[in-house]
């Protein structure tokens, strides 16, 4: 009667204990993440603890659990961007650094094919006449050839390049296999890049991560706005080296085929015709610093790999006297001599700059290039002060809710409302201890979550009291009446809840951002408040029970 | 005696079908009224489906609306709306207005440079006002946000009508479900007809609704499968009655402890999430009366099949009923 094994009071117990413990850090948010920061900081500087940090650490005492509930963007304040990587210019960049590789392929074969040429064709095609028909079949050879096996899992036995014969033409292309493995590297690269960059500033915990196939959400909180972090992240701060082709004026100047015209950063009103084909790209510098040129003016040194290396010293040797031009974002930082022949692959990169613009340049070379260009498709700014009315407000919500359902419930079961209201606390310790533990993120809908679930997590209870108070009517004794109360109510708090969880769930994978922190919250309450309502106030009733063995109760 | 606070008087016998016609035809009216605003008057479709910007500024000052559109105007954006907002949790001095802003042009988002001009006025008009939040939504993605979100309401009402298949009978299923689509049109209609900003969050608000509702109408259900048992032979509308008039005091305790929480939300919970708590808020009103006067009624319109069926395989009424605490 009302019995239940020592092991399973102990263990019910013991979890709300936990619960309380796990939610304590919470109550004292801004002392325990200094705490936590301090931790953080002084792990990262291998044990060694500044004065500061050393007082903000004893803050919080270290035997406690000092895992918070992560504040989301609406609470926080900070900026949140999706991307979509614009997969298909790195295809561009591909075929352009295909076509010399052609050219020199079909320059072999001459006497056959006759004159090769590059015609002009939307990106991502090459397009290359052959001068001689009868040698087209040789060319088509020569040109597959090239082709190298995809480097992917799907894309086992199979060529990177579409090569077809359109009249006088060959055409080349990413084979299809060769798209989905090169989008990948696009994005995986692209991440990388966003994270370190984000991370160079170093904020507190950033989201950065891939949604479907081709964006990118990143959510950095403390942050002041969008438009920061998208100067952060350097939209696309690419660098290359481009020959010269001429320099002008002119800003209609027609740059003529396969050349483009760049305005330049340091002269006014000077334009540079440079050709389409870079020598080299940034992608293949491994460092770059900060430093100054002999005048001691701030100047950014590099160094290139091996092939970048290469490369740079044949065209060096090859076009000294000529002019040369180094392409930030498509402008011309500078647009030096070549004066001779520069082996081992390092230079310097000068440029009007201030030591503070030498210094981020550096940066951005150094973390590299983003691969692809992003497009921004949605945008959002909160601000810290909005997120601080808005905790505010949630907060004094909360507890005026609380504390009018508390009332409700003990005008309308007396102490039996209060055993609920005891077990409603303990349901929220429940949730912030859960939601503490696994890390979860409180958004402003998460609040009105745990609002909702204060309303809701007494039904349970609400189910089985007018299900004891029904059966008391027909029972004789009081301790069957609640036995057989808790029994009867059951099926009805399972199906219920369960059918809410199913709207959480839905809510949780198809939703994102805030409406998914209502969902966790709102899964969370859902399980919390079942496991309170029927083991917990079952567990206050009993102890109440067999303390006081009342002949009659009145629920 | 103690006393205690009741809602419903110990035991009542009130005949739901009484006026069944009256309030069955009332909510096919709601739902006939609700699909007309939505279709002629549209629903104010916030930044997250129909993309756009909105800037949500703050100043000392009160907000004079009329300047506001006037230092906007000539500026080469596209429709701009400004509205002020008020919330007893404001200090005196603050002072928020809404600005939603579309691009020139309509497929476009609203561009970086387009923002500024909008920024850059305003704080002309008013050195000290503030940025407090600003969101660009593109039309891309605004577009994908309308069928995810149709997509959650469909899913959410699949999961539900097979998970009650699955522990009652088709009958209840679609009863059930039809009762909650009735809560969540009509919820639409009231935000079309008070023309209220509808965006993500109020879609969640939807699948809450959707969530609170069946909730409530499972606890009739549960009670009708154990009286169906337990009564063979009784007629089945009055087992229905029987069902609700016990279940009555629990479906009314909850529906209030749950609207004095949600309620305090929509009161104190700040502007941002006034919409959201109203949405949860009606729909918690009108699941109350679903599960009580529209449920059952579309499964007794629709029948059920009372013949004894082989027990193999077919849950019991009380499934749970042999776990203790």
């Amino acid at each position: 009667m009302l019995y239940s094994p020592l092991w399973k009071r102990l263990f019910i117990l013991a979890l709300c204990a936990w619960g309380i413990l796990a939610s304590l850090p919470n109550l004292f948010y801004t002392t325990v993440e200094a705490h936590n920061d301090a931790a953080a900081a002084i792990a990262k500087a291998g044990g060694v603890a500044t004065e500061e940090q050393t007082a903000d650490l004893a803050k919080w005492p270290s035997f406690l659990p000092s895992a918070l509930v992560n504040l989301g963007l609406d609470l926080r304040g900070g900026a949140h961007l999706l991307a979509e990587v614009q997969v298909a210019d790195v295809y561009a960049q591909r075929i352009d650094s295909l076509w010399p590789e052609v050219r020199d392929t079909l320059r072999d074969v001459r006497d056959q094919v006759g004159a090769v040429r590059r015609m002009p064709s939307v990106p991502g095609v090459l397009r290359v006449s052959v001068g001689n028909a009868d040698g087209m079949a040789v060319a088509l050879e020569k040109v597959k050839a090239l082709a190298a096996p995809v480097a992917s899992l799907t894309g086992v036995g199979q060529k990177d390049l579409d090569v077809s014969v359109d009249g006088q033409e060959i055409v080349v292309q990413l084979s299809e296999p060769e798209r989905v493995a090169t989008d990948d590297r696009t994005m995986q690269q692209s991440l990388e890049i966003i994270r370190r960059r984000v991370d160079e500033v170093g904020t507190r915990e950033p989201t950065i991560q891939r949604e479907g196939t081709d964006r990118i959400l990143i959510q950095v909180p403390g942050i002041g706005s969008a438009s920061e972090l998208k100067a952060l992240m350097g939209t696309t701060a690419k660098l290359t080296f481009n020959p010269v082709v001429g320099r002008t004026s002119d800003a209609g100047a027609q740059p003529g085929p396969r050349n483009h015209l760049l305005p330049s950063t340091t002269e006014k009103d000077v334009y540079y015709i440079v050709a389409d084909e870079a020598v080299v790209s940034g992608e293949e510098l491994t460092d770059a610093q900060p430093s100054f040129d002999q005048n001691g003016r701030p100047a950014v040194s590099f160094k290139f790999n091996v092939s970048g290396a290469r490369k740079f010293g044949d065209y060096t040797a090859e076009h000294i006297g000529e002019p040369f031009a180094i392409v930030l974002d498509e402008e011309v930082i500078s647009a030096p001599t070549i004066q001779s022949h520069i082996a081992g692959g390092s230079g310097i990169i000068t440029g009007n700059f201030t030591l503070e613009e030498s210094t981020n340049l550096a940066v951005l070379l150094r973390a590299g290039a983003l691969p692809a260009k992003m497009n921004f498709l949605e945008e959002r700014t909160i601000g810290p002060e909005l997120g601080q009315d808005s905790i505010d407000a949630g907060k004094i919500a909360a507890i005026i809710g609380m504390v009018a359902v508390s009332l409700f419930m003990l005008a309308s079961y007396g102490l039996f409302g209060l055993f609920a209201n005891i077990a409603l606390v303990i349901n929220m310790a429940l949730i912030f201890g859960v939601l503490s533990v696994i890390g979860g993120t409180l958004t402003l809908p998460g609040i009105a979550g745990i609002v909702l679930t204060i309303g809701m997590a007494v039904d349970a209870n609400v189910l089985v009291y007018e299900r004891i108070r029904e059966e008391l009517r027909i029972h004789k004794t009081t301790a069957g009446a609640i036995e057989v109360g808790y029994e009867r109510a059951l099926s009805a708090i399972v199906d219920a809840n369960l059918t809410t969880l199913i709207t959480a769930a839905v809510l949780f994978f198809l939703g994102a951002g805030p409406v998914r922190g209502f969902a966790i919250a709102l899964g969370i309450g859902i399980i919390t408040s079942v496991f309170t309502a029927i083991y917990v106030t079952r567990l206050i009733i009993s102890f109440w029970f067999n303390w006081r063995q009342p002949k009659e109760i009145v629920v | 005696m103690a006393w205690r606070l009741r809602l419903a008087p110990e035991k009542t016998s009130i005949d739901f079908f009484k006026h069944q016609w009256l309030t069955f035809g009332g909510s096919m009216l709601l739902m006939v009224l609700a699909f007309v605003f939505w279709g002629t008057m549209g629903l104010n479709y916030g930044i997250d489906f129909k993309g756009g910007t909105t800037l949500r500024t703050e100043s000392a000052q009160a907000v004079d609306v009329g300047a506001y559109r006037k230092s906007l105007e000539g500026l080469a954006v596209g429709d701009v709306v400004i509205t002020e907002v008020f919330d007893p949790s404001f200090r005196a001095d603050q002072h928020v207005a809404m600005i939603r802003i579309s691009s020139v042009e309509s497929d476009q988002a609203v561009s970086p440079e387009e923002l500024d001009s909008v920024k850059a006025a305003l704080t002309k008009l008013e050195p000290g006002i503030k940025f407090v939040s600003e969101e660009t939504v593109g039309p891309k993605v605004s577009g994908e946000l309308v069928k995810t979100s149709v997509l959650a309401v469909a899913v959410t009402s699949i999961g539900i009508m097979l998970y009650i298949w699955m522990r009652f009978e088709w009958q209840f299923a679609v009863g059930g479900v039809l009762a909650l689509l009735h809560d969540v049109f009509i919820t639409v209609g009231i935000f079309a007809l008070f023309q209220l900003k509808f965006d993500l969050t109020i879609v969640a608000a939807l699948l809450t609704i959707l969530g609170y509702s069946i909730n409530d109408t499972v606890v009739v259900f549960d009670r009708l499968r154990e009286n169906l048992v337990k009564y063979k032979t009784m007629p089945l509308k009055e087992v229905m009655n029987l069902s609700v008039n016990e279940t009555l005091s629990r479906t009314l305790m909850t529906s209030i402890t749950t609207l004095i929480a949600v309620g305090s939300m929509m009161v104190f919970g700040g502007d941002v999430i006034r919409g959201f708590s109203f949405a949860i808020f009606m729909g918690v009103l009108l699941g109350t009366y679903s599960s009580v006067y529209v449920a059952k009624n579309l499964v007794l319109f629709i029948g059920l099949d009372r013949s004894e069926k082989p027990k193999n395989g077919k849950p019991s009424d009380h499934e749970f009923a042999n776990i203790d605490a």
